[in-house]
């Protein structure tokens, strides 16, 4: 028997919640058959802090300040396939509702104008990334090969849709069930 | 010597279907339980052509099928590839154009727009996002209006007009500039005499009018569009059960 290569797979989250990771973890047991076939790069799922070449990288969450921008650059040169995976990937879901203010606005509201705040200030630690002035979709800064729409996408689809790249087949998303919410 | 009258008949895809003097293509091809996507049609209201989605092909011309009137003959190709894939782009333009951001819309599940993109196979918006600003008008005390959400179908429009006896809503500019405005002095919609079981407070096919405090009356799972496909035919008495307040 002829042992194909795993595939390796590298997964993140920009402005996202851990949802859709979360959910990527709903698909239970089916995970160890998945792991017979694929092997995780870096990911919250490992401790692997160094991205490598990869056949798959999965984007959680859309782009909302200068380290999301870099993270994303780096997934895109590093994977084959890069797939826009959740609402917030694909428009920028619920972080971009702050995209009908200005950034200013957004920041005084939280951080000096919130009840009960002590000692209120604007954090501005040069460690902290840049916000960007919106939060943008991902296909908007890179290109995007797939998109898994969904908030978050089903753990079958995550397992369907990664199941048709073992196979070698174009993945067929949307044609079994579609849910934005 | 008198020549046999054409029979009422016309051809959408493979079907052949009757139709009766007057009636547009959309209306004979829903007596039929044929579907053509539509957005800004609703039954017994006059249709406007303004979403585009229901262009069909008519002897090879696109025309919209809610305006256009049936003719005895004609060749009609609706369920095509192309169209299908022309009326994705017309549904990623009409979703960029607003703020449609489900997850926190309290139409989800009952949202004709998205139960389009669904039956369209939408997996993204494509174009940039445009983000836009537009006034909420949370004014009236049972009744919502969020403009960021309108697709400007102007359904409430003629609904106020045509059915309800009133004239509360307009549309004002044009293209890009367009907007939904309410017909009062204040432009607030507590100035005006709508009522929440006013056809045009339930037709709206989107979240942009929603009637307060009934958002979540339906679990997110069990709304109209969780059970059924918006290709079915009929829905529109659902519908506008689903979104009627408990109050009128
Ligand atoms: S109006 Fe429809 S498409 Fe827009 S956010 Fe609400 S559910 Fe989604
Ligand atoms: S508010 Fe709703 S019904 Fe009225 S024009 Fe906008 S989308 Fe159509
Ligand atoms: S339904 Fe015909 S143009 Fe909208």
């Amino acid at each position: 028997m002829t042992h194909k290569p795993k595939l390796k797979l590298a997964t993140t989250s920009l402005a996202g919640c851990f949802g859709c990771h979360m959910s990527f973890l709903d698909m239970d047991e089916r995970i160890v058959e998945l792991l017979e076939h694929i092997e995780f790069d870096r990911s919250p799922f490992t401790d692997i802090k160094q991205l490598g070449h990869c056949d798959i990288g999965l984007i959680e969450g859309g782009v909302c300040n200068a380290e999301n921008v870099h993270v994303l650059r780096t997934y895109r040169a590093s994977c084959r396939i890069l797939v826009a995976v959740g609402a917030c990937a694909i428009n920028g879901g619920v972080p971009a509702m702050r995209n009908h203010f200005s950034l200013q606005e957004c920041l005084e509201e939280v951080y000096l104008k919130s009840p009960d705040m002590i000692n209120p200030h604007i954090p501005n630690d040069p460690e902290l990334p840049l916000l960007l002035d919106k939060v943008y979709p991902v296909h908007e800064v890179v290109k995007v090969d797939y998109f898994l729409p969904g908030c978050p996408p089903s753990a079958d689809t995550f397992y369907r849709f990664l199941s048709e790249l073992i196979e070698g087949k174009e993945p067929q998303i949307g044609k079994v069930e579609l849910r934005y919410d | 010597m008198m020549t046999a009258p054409e029979p009422n008949l016309i051809r959408i895809d493979d079907r052949e279907i009757p139709f009766v003097h007057g009636e547009t293509i959309m209306d004979a091809a829903l007596a039929a339980d044929v579907y053509i996507p539509h957005l800004c049609h609703f039954p017994g209201i006059t249709p406007q052509g303004n979403c585009k989605l229901c262009t069909v092909e008519v002897d090879g011309k696109p025309l919209t099928a809610c305006t256009s009137p049936a003719a005895a003959g004609q060749q009609i190709r609706n369920n095509i590839p192309e169209l299908n894939e022309a009326r994705k782009v017309l549904t990623q333009m009409l979703f960029i154009e607003g703020n449609h951001i489900c997850p926190s819309c309290e139409k989800t599940g009952n949202c004709a727009l998205q139960a389009m993109a669904y039956h369209l196979g939408m997996l993204h918006q494509h174009f940039p996002q445009q983000f836009p600003e537009r006034e909420v008008d949370a004014s009236h005390p049972t009744i919502m209006l969020d403009r960021i959400r309108c697709i400007l179908c102007s359904l409430c429009v003629r609904a106020s007009q045509e059915v309800d006896g009133k004239n509360v809503f307009a549309i004002a500019g044009r293209g890009i500039h367009a907007s939904l405005i309410v017909n009062t002095a204040s432009g607030k919609l507590v100035d005006s005499d709508l009522e929440p079981s006013d056809l045009a407070a339930r037709i709206c096919p989107v979240g942009a009018i929603l009637i307060k405090e009934h958002g979540y009356d339906a679990p997110i799972g069990k709304r109209i569009f969780d059970q059924h496909k918006i290709s079915e035919i009929g829905l529109e008495k659902i519908y506008i059960a689903g979104a009627k307040s408990d109050d009128s």
